[in-house]
């Protein structure tokens, strides 16, 4: 519980500096610790294989891609920030987490989570949901995969 | 492990600060990070759930969730990328246009 | 309960301890073994009343104070928070790696058995390249904090070439892991210790020779160094990636660099030759494939098992350090074109045939 609080601030705090900060780079940089921290959620909640996957693939594959494309474009004036727009987006989502938040709050209590498996979130358990259950949409994954890399290959290339 | 609201509640403030980033930034490449910002507070809400339901369900989504994710911030960056060539500024009101 | 932390905290410690001081000693053997190798005296100079110890006092007193006592300085334009940020995240990777790799079987003391192993978690291997993956953080924004156009090359081409060479790595290893059917480092050095065909130990390297080669490259690239020392360039880019980094920060891009080394080896050794096995080593005592056996206890079979693990570790170290006084440095287009076009393929290759010739042998040993 404590864990769970601890990470939670952190999670928070990181990810209001994803958004809050003028540097890009240092935004990418706090996505990439709210990623880490994330995955650390996961693997308290007995889910270990996606908590790796999500460091591996997440944080340490697509935040470098980012990282990647901000040297790359070299951002260099920072971007102007009217007054108005800022208070109105905050307010905004203040009510949207002020509804979710409530929605989750105001009903009769969970039940304590149920006894899993020893091996629950372990790759065996996600491997034979994955291969037996889910292998249709696992294909089409990879073919997802494919068309993007492709996609982005032709997108980036210098037109010649 | 803490009881469930309180992890729907964290995914539920990471969903809304990613929406703020959506809709306050000026800079699109900070947008698509409050895009994946958003993606990971839903990551959680299902692990969340496959946990306290004894599921593996929940856990095989968030796989699909995060390669569909991995492919489309790559192929978003790829159009960041040649939009920027042209118009040499990450600003997104400037790419509202499909012809300039 | 608190003996059960105060044993975790102890192994960690003992683990820490270990691979700080193999990276500290690694630059004495780097340093001396270079000059044996090109013929030369080496560093000698440093002295303590006359006693210099063949460099090593140079190498661990000297250094590391002349390291620590110079001014440490943040280029003009450069982000302080990432400048400073920088070395810690390249540091970090290196170090927390260790947690997974098995020193030794079990340790029993009295009634209590102690898995000789900081971190017993199901997704072993998968930790490793996780924090693997973390490891190109430290150079990028390394790279970027600095403000400088050389030391921004370094380090865009250096995470390319990590990133290219982690996919290497994770390919080659598929092999392995469907020969020992599991995740766990310490399930996999204990499944090393079955024989095959009577007499030869199942070490990885035996079920899988190329998987080793590729592995090794791929891990030796990972590290950056020679021949895949690109982002560094000592002779190109000046020093690449740490070139406005002095006294402690660059201090701690150098342990790192010299950490991963020693990741790397206990990893190769973990993999592909049996960890702490020591072959016909059984829990109990040695079980001679001639039909001898001798029967020890269990705190002499572990340190056997110790020693067995740390002389893999520091051969794997010495190995590396000899290819890196060896080879030249590959041209960046050389780097990327053998990481993408030759290893990965192959790998993917061996991938296919270790799974053929694996449902092969299990179609002709359950037929009836």
């Amino acid at each position: 519980m404590i864990l769970f609080l601890i990470l939670a601030v952190l999670s928070i705090v990181f990810s209001l500096l994803v958004v809050f900060r003028r540097n890009v780079v240092h935004n990418a940089m706090a996505l990439a610790a709210t990623l880490f921290l994330v995955s650390i959620l996961f693997i308290t909640l007995d889910a270990p294989m996606v908590g790796a996957l999500q460091v591996l693939v997440y944080a340490g594959a697509i935040m470098v891609l980012f990282l990647f494309v901000i040297m790359l474009l070299n951002p260099a004036a920072l971007e102007p920030r009217p007054a108005a727009w800022s208070t109105v987006g905050s307010l905004a989502s203040l009510a949207l987490l002020w509804e979710m938040v409530a929605l989750f709050f105001y009903r009769p209590p969970f039940a304590a989570p149920p006894p899993v498996a020893g091996n629950f979130g372990g790759p065996e358990a996600l491997a034979q949901s994955l291969f037996t259950n889910f292998v249709l949409p696992f294909e089409i994954a990879s073919v997802l995969l494919l068309v993007a890399i492709i996609g982005a290959v032709a997108l980036g290339k210098k037109a010649s | 492990m803490a009881p469930l609201p309180y992890y729907l509640a964290l995914g539920a403030v990471l969903f809304a600060i990613g929406v703020a980033g959506v809709v306050i930034r000026r800079d699109i490449i900070v947008i698509l990070m409050s895009i994946e910002l958003m993606l990971n507070a839903v990551n959680l809400t299902f692990i969340a759930f496959a946990r306290f339901l004894g599921s593996m369900d929940g856990q095989v989504i968030v796989f699909f969730v995060m390669t569909v994710a991995a492919a489309e911030a790559v192929v978003g960056l790829a159009i960041i990328i040649s939009a920027f060539r042209h118009r040499q500024t990450l600003d997104p009101r400037n790419m509202q246009l499909l012809k300039w | 309960m608190i003996i059960d932390v105060g044993i975790i905290a102890a192994k960690a410690f003992l683990v820490l301890f270990m691979v700080l001081n193999l990276a500290g000693i690694l630059g004495w053997i780097e340093r001396k073994g270079s000059a044996l190798i090109q013929d030369r005296i080496g560093a000698n100079r440093a002295s303590i009343f006359g006693f210099a110890g063949m460099g090593l006092v140079n190498t661990l007193v000297a250094d590391p104070i002349k390291f620590l006592f110079k001014e440490d300085f943040i280029p003009a334009k450069g982000d302080k928070l990432l400048h400073t940020l920088a070395p810690c995240l390249a540091l970090f990777p290196a170090l927390v790696t260790f947690a997974v790799i098995p020193f030794g079987d079990v340790l029993i003391l009295g009634d209590r058995v102690i898995n000789l192993q900081v971190a017993n978690l199901n997704i072993g291997i998968l930790y490793t390249f996780a924090m693997a993956s973390l490891g190109v953080y430290g150079i990028v924004i390394g790279a970027w904090a600095s403000n400088n156009k050389f030391s921004l090359l370094g380090g865009v081409r250096g995470a390319a070439q990590m990133i290219s060479y982690e996919i290497a790595m994770g390919l080659s290893i598929m092999g392995v892991l469907m020969f020992y059917g599991t995740l766990e480092l310490q399930e996999m050095v204990r499944a090393q210790g079955e024989l095959l065909w009577g007499w030869l130990p199942a070490w990885g390297f035996f079920l899988q020779p190329l998987a080793f080669l590729l592995f090794f490259t791929a891990a030796v690239a990972e590290t950056k160094r020679i021949p895949f020392d690109i982002p560094e360039g000592e002779s190109e880019i000046v020093a690449g990636y740490h070139v406005e980094y002095s006294g402690g920060k660059f201090l701690m891009f150098f342990a790192g660099e010299f950490a991963e080394i020693v990741t790397a080896a206990g990893l190769v050794a973990t993999l592909f030759f049996g960890g702490w096995q020591v072959p016909w080593l059984m829990p109990d005592g040695f079980h001679f494939p001639w039909g001898g056996t001798l029967l020890l206890s269990n705190l002499s079979v572990t340190l056997l098992q110790v020693g067995a693990f740390a002389f893999k570790v520091i051969f794997f170290c010495w190995l590396q350090i000899l290819v890196r006084w060896s080879l030249p440095r590959f041209r960046y287009d050389q780097v990327m074109r053998l990481g993408w076009k030759m290893l990965l393929p192959v790998a993917l290759i061996n991938v296919v045939v270790t799974a053929v010739w694996i449902i092969l042998r299990q179609g002709l040993s359950s037929n009836p």
